[in-house]
């Protein structure tokens, strides 16, 4: 099912929390929304789920309109909130039921569906507990057990990954490309490399706005235009001489010592072109040692830094 | 409807949950038949097999009770975040609003059940008016749907549970004394209309075993009135400025 999301804007007071923004998500597709805090992220998902209405625009999925027959979109729809909220004083299974009986999962399917959820949730051992009890990444087990219960063509998930330990973010980010491959998923996230071990496709949002869209490697491609090389060359006589006879390589657009060590180089090749042959060359004819001679990637750390930051 | 009742389930089930509906039970039970039976104006006092007594001071007692069940109904969910939980379910929010009025009335239903002994008891000591017992029933019945409708409302438009319970009891007073006094100290048109408006006298009529269509209509405009605001305001949210 694709959602499709038109130039949508939700304005308080006379905020722009999200402004004119549009996309479009595939069925087996799994969307990253990034962005720091306050950008919008929560925001647009609360529009997608219906919850809230937008001040202008409009979300369609499968051509519906959310806002026209909110009846016929919600059955489609897990999602998992911000804060994950729950009924504290309810325990697991009880809870898991209610909410299957609320989605109308038919009767008979009910605990099928509820022993599934705590399998594939890992919530065996949790499971006769009050949800109050539970540690934080148990909760946001319980949290992603509610929302994939009705076995939902489209999972919205905000933050899914918050307070659990590495094992369980490894196992529930597994979990997400599983149900990606067939459903429909848009995901929020502060973490980075969350994103590119999940998602296809990430949507990078900074006030209100959408600044990138595109797969990790498109927007690596985009940010980084050069190719940069960190080199590190030894038993040269002359500090300045390696760096002028670096400089005066055709593909060489910048030289920059590193600071702190004496024989490492930060080299900047110009456009489109690379320089790890030349240099190699260059230390074999002045007999020089190549001790070091890395690619520097651009992460998306920086590109988000780069997008987010003004 | 379906939606309406697992709704209705759960919050009746977190009243016996959370010791709620034992301590309103308990000093429901205990308040009336200690007033019916012992103190005051008992009914071994006024020598009659009359219910009277049970139904007075079980009136207020719902009074100061309903509000604290219904203050947290909706301002908690609003604060703990379970309201957008539950609204991105294939629920309306007006389902949510009946569901948990529902809840309510069922746990006020069951309190009034158990208080049939009182009854039975009584109609053992002398001849007891059957049809005044029956509308004094009514009567409680209809109160407390209003007076459950006028908590949600209150409930619905904040977050917080203390003030919910406050604006509560400040609609019920208006509804139980002030449009009553009110209507006391004017004249004419002005007296009907604060007379029409007081919860307390189409109470006392329901309760003297008058069945009026004028109070029958009274009562359920006041429920639903407020339902359908309490539901107003939570569908605030969706108005697109």
């Amino acid at each position: 099912m694709s959602v499709s999301v038109n130039n949508l804007t939700k304005k308080y007071q006379n905020q722009r929390a999200v402004d004119n923004i549009s996309f479009e998500v595939k069925t087996g597709e799994v969307l990253g929304f990034l962005g720091p805090n306050g950008a919008g992220k929560t925001t647009t998902m609360k529009i997608i789920t219906g919850f809230m209405a937008p001040s202008d625009g409009d979300v369609k999925i499968n051509n519906i309109s959310v806002l026209e027959a909110p009846e016929s979109i919600k059955p489609l729809i897990g999602y998992l909130p911000e804060s994950n909220p729950l009924y504290q004083d309810m325990l697991v299974l009880e809870y898991l039921e209610f909410i299957a009986e609320l989605q109308n999962v038919p009767k008979n399917k009910i605990q099928g569906r509820i022993v599934e959820m705590v399998k594939v949730c890992g919530l065996n051992v949790e499971k006769h507990k009050k949800i109050a009890e539970l540690s934080k990444g148990y909760k946001q087990r319980v949290g992603l057990a509610q929302a994939l219960i009705h076995d939902p063509e489209i999972l919205i998930l905000d933050e899914p990954t918050t307070g659990l330990d590495p094992n369980q973010i490894v196992e529930i980010r597994n979990l997400i490309r599983e149900i990606g491959r067939e459903k429909t998923v848009i995901l929020s996230t502060h973490i980075l490399p969350e994103v590119e071990a999940t998602c296809d496709r990430i949507l990078i949002i900074n006030d209100g706005k959408i600044v990138a869209d595109g797969t990790s490697e498109s927007l690596r491609k985009q940010a980084q235009g050069q190719e940069m090389l960190r080199v590190g060359i030894t038993e040269a006589e002359d500090k300045d001489k390696v760096i002028t006879t670096l400089q005066a390589l055709d593909t060489v657009g910048l030289v920059d010592p590193v600071a702190e060590n004496n024989n490492t180089f930060f080299v900047n090749s110009k456009d489109d072109l690379s320089s790890r042959k030349p240099i190699f060359e260059m230390c074999v004819k002045n007999n020089w040692v190549l001790s070091e001679l890395t690619p520097i990637e651009t992460k998306l750390e920086d590109i988000f830094r780069d997008l987010t930051t003004n | 409807m379906n939606s309406i009742w697992t709704i209705a389930k759960r919050e009746f089930k977190t009243f016996f949950d959370s010791l709620a509906a034992y301590i309103l039970l308990v000093v429901f039970l205990g308040l009336s038949g200690f007033f019916t039976w012992l103190f005051g104006s008992d009914i071994f006092f006024i020598g009659q097999a009359t219910l009277m007594p049970f139904f007075s001071v079980a009136y207020w007692t719902l009074f100061f009770f309903i509000p604290a069940l219904t203050m947290k109904m909706l301002a908690e969910e609003k604060r703990s975040g379970t309201l957008e939980l539950l609204l991105t379910k294939p629920i309306t929010d007006w389902q949510v609003v009946v569901g948990k009025f529902l809840a309510v009335i069922m746990l006020i239903g069951v309190a009034l059940l158990l208080t049939v002994p009182y009854y039975i008891s009584v109609s053992f000591l002398g001849p007891i008016d059957h049809g005044s017992v029956w509308s004094g029933y009514l009567g409680m019945l209809l109160m407390s749907m209003a007076f459950t409708s006028i908590g949600l409302f209150a409930s619905s438009i904040t977050n917080n549970q203390i003030v919910a319970f406050l604006l509560a009891l400040f609609i019920g007073v208006f509804f139980l004394i002030i449009f009553d006094v009110l209507a006391s100290s004017f004249t004419g048109t002005i007296a009907y209309f604060f007379n029409y408006l007081s919860l307390s006298t189409h109470y006392e009529s329901v309760s003297r075993g008058v069945l009026d269509s004028k109070d029958i209509i009274y009562f359920f405009s006041i429920t639903l009135t407020s339902l359908l605001l309490a539901d107003t305001v939570l569908s605030k949210r969706n108005i697109i400025e």
